[in-house]
């Protein structure tokens, strides 16, 4: 068994897809109208036929308020792992996102975590090399 | 609740010390670095009732920013303490 899709909740799906190409930085890899939403899922450049990473509606009456309060404890809703957390601090930054925590040295990893305009909190996280 | 049971318990002092470290955290954020940086595991719903004894005592205040409650370090309860009994004492001279 593996993993080949997760995703996030979006409140609206092509500011989503913007959000997650143009500004995170990863690559549409279906985008399929059903309707009134559509099928819509983003793969990192860095490997393009790995996890599919799901924007899916938030429709759901249960999401806003699940979301809401998970926010509202600055619990991010998933989690990206980057070379280098205060490398991709800086340039999401300059790219005005917005960081609810910054760079935090945990020990064995670095994280940060930012919003993703969307409904979500998004942690970035470094595993620094193992002693 | 007074401010001298408030810093009576060893995992409240390493809330303060983070919240010194870096002022409006989240939950979340506390929470991770009381696992990671000071080995405490208790449950977010134990360190939400830590916030709120701390709060209480007037050691933290919290705000919403956005749409996250955050967390200050509030310093004036422990200035008090100070000035009731001043570091500098007439028993230095004698």
């Amino acid at each position: 068994m593996r993993i080949h899709l997760a995703g996030v909740f979006v409140d609206d799906q092509q500011k989503a897809l913007r959000f997650y190409t143009e500004t995170l930085g990863f690559q549409l890899k279906h985008n399929i109208p059903l309707g009134e939403f559509s099928w819509i899922t983003v793969v990192s450049p860095e490997d393009p036929e790995g996890t599919e990473f799901l924007l899916e509606p938030d429709n759901h009456p249960a999401v806003r308020p699940f979301v809401d309060a998970i926010v509202a404890d600055g619990i991010p809703s998933t989690s990206f792992a980057v070379d280098d957390v205060h490398a991709e601090y800086d340039r999401l930054v300059a790219a005005g996102v917005k960081f609810v925590q910054p760079p935090t040295d945990l020990g064995p990893v670095i994280t940060a975590v930012l919003d993703d305009t969307c409904g979500n909190l998004i942690q970035i996280q470094e595993q620094k090399p193992q002693p | 609740m007074d401010v001298y049971r408030a810093i009576a318990d060893p995992t409240r002092r390493a809330i303060l010390d983070e919240l010194v470290d870096r002022s409006g955290q989240s939950l979340f954020e506390l929470c991770a670095r009381l696992t990671m940086k000071h080995g405490i595991n208790s449950s977010r719903q134990a360190i939400a009732q830590h916030l709120g004894v701390l709060e209480a005592a007037g050691l933290i205040r919290t705000r919403r920013v956005g749409r996250s409650k955050l967390h200050w370090y509030q310093g004036d309860p422990l200035k008090a303490i100070a000035e009731r009994w001043p570091i500098a004492t007439d028993e230095r001279d004698t």
